[in-house]
C-alpha cells in the first residue's frame, strides 16, 4: 500500500515537475524573444507595479523571500533562514553569504535596511509603500518625520531583524513582493530618478541593453547564486508590437512568447487549431470579477435585494460572452487562493427566486438604478448581459460606461455609484494570501473616500476576525488561519456584499523551441511568465 | 524678406503658445487624477497627497501652467508619470524613426502620385485616366489603419515579402512608408494631373514643340517644372497630415516613433507625454508651413513675400 502510494506520488511529482528532463539535467544556454505592445514603464522595483514589468523585475532583483516556480508556495530567496518570535512581531532573517549585485559588490544586511527605508520614504513615491505599514516606525517615515524605519535593525552583515508594530501573518509575503527587492544604495544614488532605466540587482538576469521604444535585452547573471538558474543566456523583449502581430510572428517562428497573451480576436481560431494544441497554456489567475452594490445607497441597503442580484446574474452566459476565458465565481476568493471554499455553492442562477426576494423586500415592481463600467471591451458587453439579467427580475439598470479613472473615482464616493462591474480595474491579488482580498476591497479600511471598497460594506465583526486571522503568525497555524479566512469570505457572501461573476483564466502560447513546465508560463506570481526557468530546446 | 521672416517667427511662437495653453487646459480638465494614478491602488491617502504636492498638482491652474511654461523655456518637457523618464528623452529617442518614416512616405507619395498624375494627364479622358483617378480617390478616402492591415496581411503574412512590422532594415520601411504615403499620393496624382493638363495647353509648350524639341524634352524640360510648382508647396503642409497619420501607422506596424509613443500615452493618460508630443507635432507643422512659404519664391519668382 505504502509503496503504491509512494510510486503514485513520485509519478505525480514527475508529471508536475520539470519534464522531460530533471531540473539539474537542463543545460543552460540559448535565448528567446518575448513581445509586448507597450513600452516597459520602469524596472525600479520600488515603483514598477504593472503586470508587464512585474516578472521582469523579479528576474533582475531578488527579495528575502520568493515563491517556488509556478506555484504560490513561499520559499527562501536571499534569506537563507528566518525565525519568528513567539508573539509574531519580530522576524530575524539570516542572509545568504556571497551574493553579489550586478555591479560586483556583495549584498549585505545594510542593503536590506536601505531598500526597505527607501520604499517607505514618501520621496520615492512607491505605490507599494502601504504594504510596509506593519513595520515599526513606518508611520514616522511615511509622514516624513524620519528617514529610517525604526523596526529594521542590522544585527551583523548577514543578519537583519525586522520588528513589527502588530503581528502580521502576511509579512513573509510582503517580503516576497517586488517592492521589497534588495537594491544597492550606490547605484540608486548614481542614477537617481533614472534608476528604473538602469536597474542593478542580484537577480538571475542583468539588463544589457534598453533601446527606448524598441527592445530590452536581459543577459544571464553568470554569478547568480542559485545553481543552474537561469536556464537561458539571453532574453530579448521587443516592445511596440500589437498582440495580433505578435501572434503572427510567433506562428512564423520569429518570436517565442506573446507577452500580452492571445488576442481576443484570434482566440477561438488559435485554440481550435490542433497544430497549436500543445503550445497553448491555460492557467488560473488570482483574479475575481464582481459587481459591487453600494450598501449605503437604497435599495442596496437591504440584503434581500443584494441576494436577488446575485441570483439574477447568469454567470455561465457571461463566461460564454468572453469565449470561455474565465470560470464562473461564487465567492470573492479565486480557486487557486488559499482559503477558497470548494464546497461552497453560493447563490445559484434562479430568476424566480430572485423575484420572490425582491417582493419580500417590498420591491416587487422592481426599481431603477445605475451600473458603472469601464468603457473598454469586453466590459460594456458584460455590463449589457448583466443589464438584461437584471431587467428579467424587474431591475432597470442604466449603464454608465466611463473611462477607468472615472469609474474608480465614482466608486470611491459614498453616494455616487449604486452598482459597479469591476472588470478591467479590480481585483487581482498582489500576493497569494486571502487577506489581500479583504482589507482594501471588503474591509472597513477600504470603505473610505477614494478607497476601493466600492460596496461600502463595513462589518466590524468581520474586521475583528480578519485582524485575528492575520495575527496567527505561527506557520503551524497555517490551516487554522486558512479556515478563519474561509469563514470570513463566506460570511461576506451571506451578506451578499458583492455578486461575484467570474475568475479570469490566462491563456498564453509558447514557441516549440521553448521548454519548461506549463505552470511557469502562467506563473501565478511571476506574472506573466517566470523567465528564470524557461529553457531552450535547441541547446539540450 | 528679413521683416517677413521675423514676423512669421513671432507668429509661429504665438501659435505654439496658444496650442500649449489649449492642450494644457484640455488635459487639466480630464477627470483622471494623475496623483492617484501614480500612487496605484494600494496607496494610502497620505501617499497620494505627498505625490500631489511633489508634482505641484495641488496648485491652481494658472500656476501649474506657468510652471510648465518655465520648464519648457529651459527645454524641460517634464517627466512621464508612468514611464518615469524625461519626456524630452523619450521623444528624442523616437524622433529619428518618425523622421525616417516621413521621408519614406514623402518619397513614396511623390513617386506614386506624380507618376499617376502624369500618366493620367497624358492619357486624358481614356479608361486609364478614369481608373487611375478612381484609384487615387480610393487612396484619399481609405482609412490608414485599413490600408496598413491590408498591406500587412497580403505582403507580409500571405506572401512573406516583408517582415510583419518592426523597425531596422529597408524592408521594414516599405509597407509603413507606403501606407503613410498613399493618402498624399492620391492628392498629388489629382494635382499633378490638372496642373499638367493646364500647362500642356500653354503657349510656351506649343512654341517648344514648334521649335522641334522631342516629346520627352518638352515634357520633362518644360512642362514638368511648371506643373511641379504647386506640388512642392504642398510638401510642407504634408508634415501636418503625417503627424496625424503616424499615430495610426506606427501603431499598426510597431514602428518605434513618436506616434506610437503618443498612442500609448493617450491610452494610459500619461499627461506629460501627450503634452510633449502635441507640442513637438505643432512645432513640426508650423515649421513645415513656414519652410513651404519660404521656398515658394525660390521656385516661382512671381511669388513675393511681404
Amino acid at each position: 500500500m505504502n509503496k503504491t502510494l509512494l510510486a503514485g506520488a513520485a509519478a505525480l511529482l514527475a508529471a508536475t515537475a520539470l519534464s522531460p528532463a530533471q531540473a539539474e539535467d537542463i543545460k543552460q544556454g540559448g535565448s528567446m524573444i518575448v513581445t509586448y505592445k507597450d513600452d516597459v514603464s520602469t524596472l525600479d522595483p520600488a515603483i514598477g507595479y504593472d503586470w508587464q514589468n512585474w516578472s521582469m523585475i523579479k528576474s533582475l532583483f531578488d527579495g528575502l523571500m520568493d515563491y517556488e516556480p509556478g506555484t504560490t508556495n513561499l520559499m527562501n530567496d536571499l534569506a537563507e533562514d528566518y525565525t519568528i518570535s513567539d508573539d509574531g512581531k519580530v522576524f530575524t532573517f539570516k542572509l545568504r553569504q556571497g551574493v553579489k549585485f550586478h555591479n560586483g559588490r556583495e549584498m549585505t544586511a545594510e542593503d536590506v535596511k536601505y531598500s526597505l527605508d527607501r520604499v517607505a520614504n514618501p520621496k520615492t513615491q512607491s505605490p507599494g509603500a502601504g504594504f510596509f505599514g506593519s513595520i515599526k516606525g513606518f508611520d514616522a517615515v511615511a509622514a516624513g518625520d524620519a528617514d529610517s524605519l525604526e523596526g529594521v535593525t542590522v544585527v551583523d552583515p548577514y543578519t537583519v531583524q525586522i520588528e513589527l508594530s502588530r503581528p502580521d501573518a502576511t509579512f513573509l509575503h510582503v517580503m516576497a513582493i517586488n517592492f521589497s527587492s534588495i537594491v544597492p544604495k550606490e547605484a540608486v544614488e548614481e542614477w537617481g530618478a533614472d534608476f528604473g532605466k538602469h536597474p542593478v540587482g542580484t537577480g538571475a538576469f542583468s539588463l544589457e541593453e534598453w533601446t527606448l521604444g524598441q527592445r530590452l535585452v536581459f543577459k544571464r547573471n553568470e554569478d547568480y547564486w542559485r545553481a543552474g538558474v537561469p536556464r537561458l543566456d539571453e532574453i530579448t523583449f521587443e516592445v511596440g508590437q500589437e498582440p495580433i502581430v505578435a501572434l503572427l510572428r510567433l506562428q512564423r517562428g520569429e518570436a517565442d512568447i506573446p507577452g500580452d497573451g492571445i488576442p481576443p480576436a484570434k482566440f477561438l481560431e488559435v485554440t481550435k487549431d490542433p497544430q497549436y494544441k500543445d503550445l497553448i497554456i491555460e492557467g488560473g489567475q488570482l483574479h475575481t470579477g464582481y459587481v459591487t452594490m453600494n450598501v449605503k445607497m437604497p435599495p442596496f441597503d437591504k440584503p434581500e435585494v443584494r441576494k436577488a442580484v446575485n441570483m439574477a446574474i447568469n454567470k455561465d452566459r457571461i463566461v460564454r460572452i468572453i469565449n470561455g476565458r474565465a470560470v464562473p465565481a461564487n465567492q470573492p476568493l479565486p480557486p487557486t487562493m488559499p482559503g477558497y471554499d470548494k464546497d461552497y455553492e453560493g447563490y445559484a442562477y434562479d430568476p424566480d427566486a430572485a423575484k420572490a426576494l425582491l417582493a419580500e423586500a417590498g420591491l416587487g415592481d422592481g426599481f431603477e438604478t445605475e451600473l458603472y463600467v469601464y468603457n473598454t471591451d469586453p466590459n460594456p458587453r458584460i455590463a449589457q448581459a448583466i443589464q438584461a439579467d437584471l431587467a428579467a427580475i424587474g431591475i432597470k439598470a442604466e449603464i454608465k460606461a466611463l473611462a477607468q479613472a472615472n469609474v474608480i473615482a465614482a466608486g470611491g464616493e459614498p453616494d455616487q455609484a449604486p452598482m459597479i462591474w469591476s472588470g478591467g480595474m479590480a481585483w487581482i491579488a498582489d500576493f497569494p494570501d486571502p487577506s489581500n482580498f479583504y482589507g482594501p476591497i471588503l474591509g472597513c479600511a477600504g470603505a473610505v473616500k477614494g478607497g476601493w471598497n466600492w460596496s461600502w460594506y463595513c462589518n466590524e465583526e468581520l474586521d475583528a476576525l480578519a485582524t485575528a486571522a492575520d495575527s496567527m503568525t505561527d506557520p503551524a497555524q497555517k490551516a487554522e488561519r486558512e479556515e478563519a479566512w474561509r469563514k470570513i469570505f463566506i460570511a461576506v457572501m451571506d451578506d451578499a456584499a458583492w455578486a461575484p461573476v467570474f475568475h479570469e483564466q490566462r491563456f498564453t502560447m509558447r514557441s516549440e523551441r521553448l521548454g519548461g513546465p506549463d505552470a511557469i508560463f502562467v506563473d501565478p506570481v511571476h506574472i506573466p511568465v517566470n523567465y528564470d526557468y524557461v529553457w531552450a530546446k535547441d541547446v539540450q | 524678406m528679413g521683416g517677413y521672416v521675423l514676423r512669421r517667427i513671432l507668429q509661429s511662437l504665438l501659435i505654439l503658445l496658444g496650442i500649449s495653453f489649449l492642450t494644457f487646459i484640455l488635459l487639466y480638465l480630464i477627470p483622471a487624477d494623475p496623483a492617484r494614478q501614480i500612487a496605484g491602488r494600494s496607496a494610502t491617502a497620505q501617499t497620494v497627497e505627498n505625490i500631489r504636492e511633489q508634482l505641484g498638482l495641488n496648485l491652481p491652474f494658472y500656476q501649474q501652467y506657468f510652471r510648465y511654461l518655465t520648464g519648457l523655456l529651459q527645454g524641460d518637457l517634464g517627466r512621464s508619470y508612468l514611464q518615469k523618464t524625461e519626456v524630452g528623452e523619450l521623444i528624442w529617442s523616437r524622433l529619428p524613426a518618425t523622421l525616417l518614416l516621413m521621408a519614406g512616405a514623402i518619397v513614396s507619395e511623390l513617386a506614386i502620385g506624380l507618376t499617376m498624375g502624369l500618366v493620367a494627364a497624358l492619357r486624358r479622358n481614356t479608361a486609364t485616366d478614369t481608373s487611375l483617378m478612381v484609384l487615387s480617390f480610393v487612396g484619399v478616402s481609405s482609412p490608414q489603419f485599413v490600408i496598413g492591415i491590408l498591406l500587412l496581411y497580403v505582403f507580409s503574412v500571405q506572401l512573406g515579402w516583408f517582415p510583419i512590422g518592426g523597425y531596422g532594415t529597408f524592408r521594414h520601411m516599405v509597407l509603413p512608408s507606403l501606407t503613410l504615403g498613399l493618402l498624399g499620393a492620391g492628392w498629388y496624382s489629382r494635382m499633378m494631373r490638372s496642373a499638367m493638363i493646364d500647362v500642356l495647353r500653354q503657349d510656351f509648350i506649343r512654341t517648344a514643340r514648334a521649335k522641334g524639341l522631342k516629346r520627352w524634352q518638352v515634357l520633362f524640360g518644360h512642362a514638368m517644372p511648371n506643373a511641379l510648382l504647386p506640388v512642392i508647396a504642398m510638401i510642407g503642409i504634408d508634415i501636418g497630415l503625417f503627424m496625424s497619420g503616424i499615430v495610426v501607422v506606427e501603431s499598426v506596424f510597431g514602428w518605434p516613433g513618436i506616434g506610437q509613443l503618443a498612442w500609448q500615452a493617450i491610452q494610459r493618460v500619461d499627461i506629460p507625454i501627450i503634452m510633449g508630443v502635441t507640442l513637438v507635432s505643432a512645432f513640426a507643422i508650423v515649421l513645415g508651413n513656414f519652410l513651404a512659404d519660404l521656398i515658394a519664391p525660390l521656385i516661382d519668382p512671381r511669388i513675393k513675400l511681404r
